[in-house]
């Protein structure tokens, strides 16, 4: 059977071209891979190959047509022993429509806002009555990596300094001398290659932590971060998971200058595959380090140096883990919410305190993980007090406060007695110059501010 | 294109001949199958292939036993193939259809096999290089014996993380084979233009790493240097670097104009070094099988390359909730 020779697309985008010239006239033998002719894209005039062998038996459309719309028959092509006086004038194909068209918009419009409030999980972290510690975080990671260790060979960590040197914070003290070189791998200076050497890993059977010294330098990994550990589950349709936690400390330490001072939160949060933590006691330190670990997901796990030596009562018991995307009520209050993770924690908490003393009553919202994040708890609880403030160091553009924000006017709209107001850091790159950089963060004077603008006293 | 070193040919028996005859040929086959494909809009995006380099992956798979892993960047089709994966799942995956490998969510250049242990195809140039040093990792951490073939182009040479990996394979011996497949041109840019200095294999040397060029037309000696370097890694000396000096006859991808250029030097690579017919005069010189048993071959690949097309037009588009599917593992 004559085959027909089709107007090819060349490009990603092409939907028509112009046939510029035939390098074949009818008649003539081609093979599979002979240039057939040159076609102008909207990009460039690109070669057109054969790739069936045959003969020419009639060209349909001659050089110089401009607008030929793709899959448009441009020639026949004769097997052997077929003549063109066979041909009958082939009737041109209808363009083919593309099925995609056909698909509805998956998830088109959310429905509009139910005013009902959510049933956040408001479980216990713990048993009642369960011994508690006196613990700082960073014995509380470090603790929390060491029971993994213990309890699957395949977790191992690496990083830069985390073997002889201790660790550069501290945070894998001992581990080297418990599980060995062969577990606690001191790497290179080179986080875009041991960040791809641990997702290898993941791939492979082991369970890595990777241990960036800041996640200042972990940027230089971003790369491998976001499209080959948070991607290629989906990319592979579900076989290749990278279970796989990356941590280490997070924000602006104090005076180190704008390269070393900046908050990952919102960059990682934003990225789906990945799961983010970012917790403030240690005791949440420890329950969600020990569940990255665990999770068959590549974990983000943003810590923070100023954090580490702060001490918080941490439960006394053989095994605990805190899950994903489950907020925590720091302190119960009634006249407003105040949403903060991390560091931020400690200006939310201060104000409550403070605030207090003016009677105002604030409930303090800790997230604790940014993805999943629990926008039950801070709904059900704005819809209790009405008003809302954000807290993070982060800068103010894209920020977690404008999603919680965002999330609050679809969810909860009817319920706001003000506008959300979300304290950040400043628009700027983190100064060196003591009084500045204090200027930069937010505080927990602002916060205070925040309170009596949302709650109009 | 002239390689710089060319390991001896082995003996070998005219089965074997025909076998990479017939492997090679069905790269060859399909990657024209999906060229046409693409030209009728079936195919989308960005479409690689892989003709005319087809001796590498097929030299190379023959030096592998079972349990080694392989990871390649965007120029994949062949290496899958190669692996034994199956060519319905992969010309369903370039049409983006349930039948593919990835179940249409990863396309031409991302798509996986755990059971061939093929861990793919990656888009980003250079980033499979860590990643396969870390499948290496994986084993050398389990204590087996596992090789993990990491391919890359001379264009990702060029890129950073290839030296921080050499760098801690070579620290950790890690039992890598990392497969620089020069096909001479980054893209659109030349190798002359773009590297200072033009021996790839030898950029190894800064760490340790022993490297050698191999004549990646000839599918025997792709095998012979693939099962020397598999022997170094295997036998924990760490890892090995193979240059395999190769030529992609289509352009860069399927909207490449090809000017940077001449027809006439890809038409001399093809009249003069082309691999499969390096195979096929073999077998023919060698007695080994008629012209009528080739052709046979030939009808019986281009059955297998009609049915995957067929397969890849009429499995469906993937069910709408696939689309919020395999963004996390369940915990």
């Amino acid at each position: 059977m004559p085959t027909e020779v089709l107007m090819p697309a060349l490009s990603p985008t092409m939907e028509e071209g112009t046939l510029a010239k035939w390098l074949v006239k009818e008649g003539d033998t081609v093979a599979s891979g002979d240039i057939m002719a040159e076609i102008e894209t909207d990009k460039a005039t690109m070669e057109f190959e054969a790739v069936d062998e045959g003969v020419i038996g009639k060209i349909l459309v001659a050089e110089g047509t401009e607008g030929v719309r793709v899959n448009t028959p441009i020639a026949v092509l004769l097997e052997e022993g077929e003549s063109a006086d066979d041909l009958s004038a082939p009737a041109p194909a209808a363009a083919q429509e593309s099925d995609a068209s056909a698909a509805a918009p998956a998830q088109a419009a959310t429905k509009p806002a139910a005013p009902e409030a959510p049933t956040p999980d408001s479980s216990p972290d713990w048993p009642e009555g369960t011994p508690m510690k006196r613990m700082t975080v960073r014995e509380a990671l470090n603790s929390a990596m060491a029971e993994e260790m213990r309890r699957d060979d395949t977790v191992f960590v690496m990083g830069e300094e985390v073997a002889e040197y201790q660790g550069a914070y501290k945070i894998t003290q001992n581990l080297l001398e418990e599980f060995g070189a062969k577990r606690v791998i001191d790497t290179p200076i080179t986080e875009h290659g041991f960040a791809g050497i641990g997702v290898g890993a993941s791939w492979g059977g082991l369970r890595p932590i990777v241990e960036f010294m800041t996640w200042n330098f972990g940027m230089q990994a971003i790369d491998q971060i976001i499209n080959s550990a948070a991607k290629t589950l989906y990319m592979s349709g579900g076989q290749m998971g990278s279970p796989i936690v990356f941590r280490g400390p997070n924000g602006a330490a104090a005076r180190v200058g704008a390269q070393h001072s900046q908050d990952y939160a919102a960059w990682y949060a934003h990225i789906p595959g990945l799961k983010v933590a970012q917790p403030w006691s240690a005791a949440d330190a420890k329950g969600l380090l020990k569940s990255a670990i665990r999770d068959p997901n590549p974990v983000i796990f943003l810590e923070n140096e100023i954090l580490y030596g702060k001490s918080f009562d941490v439960p006394d018991l053989e095994d605990f883990t805190i899950p994903f995307g489950k907020a925590r009520i720091a302190r119960s209050g009634e006249d407003v919410t105040i949403v903060s993770f991390g560091i931020g924690m400690t200006y939310a908490m201060e104000a409550a305190e403070k605030l207090a003393e003016d009677g105002i009553s604030a409930e303090v919202v800790d997230l604790r993980s940014l993805r999943p994040l629990d926008h039950d708890t801070v709904i059900a609880s704005v819809m209790k007090t009405n008003r809302c403030v954000t807290v993070e160091e982060g800068w103010p553009v894209a920020s977690i406060g404008n999603h919680i924000s965002a999330t609050l006017m679809q969810k909860a709209f009817d319920y706001l007695d003000a506008p959300v107001i979300n304290c950040t850091g400043k628009d700027v790159p983190m100064p060196y110059a003591a009084n500045l950089e204090k200027l930069a963060l937010t505080s927990t004077a602002e916060v205070i501010e925040a309170v009596h603008q949302v709650t109009y006293r | 294109m002239a390689a710089r070193k060319t390991t001896r040919k082995p003996n070998v028996s005219g089965d074997e001949l025909q076998k990479y005859y017939r492997e090679m040929l069905l790269i060859r086959r399909f990657e024209e199958k999906a060229g046409q494909l693409y030209g009728m809009g079936l195919i989308g995006g960005f479409c690689h292939l892989y003709i005319g380099q087809e001796a590498v992956v097929v030299g190379l798979e023959a030096a592998a036993k079972e349990g080694d892993k392989r990871i390649t960047t965007y120029r994949d089709h062949g290496h899958m193939l190669a692996c034994g994966m199956d060519p319905n799942g992969v010309m369903a995956e370039l049409t983006g259809r349930e039948g593919g490998y990835s179940r249409g969510k990863g396309g031409s250049m991302h798509m996986f096999s755990r059971d061939k242990d093929f861990y793919g195809g990656h888009g980003i140039v250079g980033a499979n290089v860590p990643l396969g040093a870390g499948l290496a990792f994986a084993d050398k951490y389990k204590g087996n014996d596992n090789v993990t073939f990491t391919y890359f182009g001379d264009g990702a040479a060029n890129q950073g993380q290839v030296y921080e990996t050499f760098n801690m394979s070579a620290l950790w011996t890690l039992p890598v084979v990392f497969v620089i497949e020069n096909n001479q041109y980054a893209m659109g840019t030349s190798q002359q233009r773009s590297t200072s200095s033009p021996d790839i294999y030898h950029r190894g040397a800064a760490f340790g790493i022993p490297g050698e060029a191999v004549d990646g037309m000839d599918v025997l000696a792709v095998k012979a240097a693939g099962e020397k370097a598999v022997a170094h890694c295997r036998s924990g000396k760490g890892p090995y670097i193979l240059e395999v000096m190769t030529y992609r006859y289509r352009g860069h991808s399927m909207s490449d104009p090809a000017k940077y250029r001449t027809r006439e030097e890809v038409q001399k690579m093809r009249d003069e070094k082309d691999a499969i017919e390096h195979v096929r005069d073999l077998i023919l010189q060698g007695k080994h099988a008629t012209e009528d048993a080739l052709k046979a071959i030939d009808k019986e690949i281009k059955e297998t390359v009609n049915d995957a097309a067929e397969f890849a037009k009429t499995s469906p588009e993937p069910a709408i909730e696939e689309l919020w599917t395999d963004i996390y593992v369940d915990a």
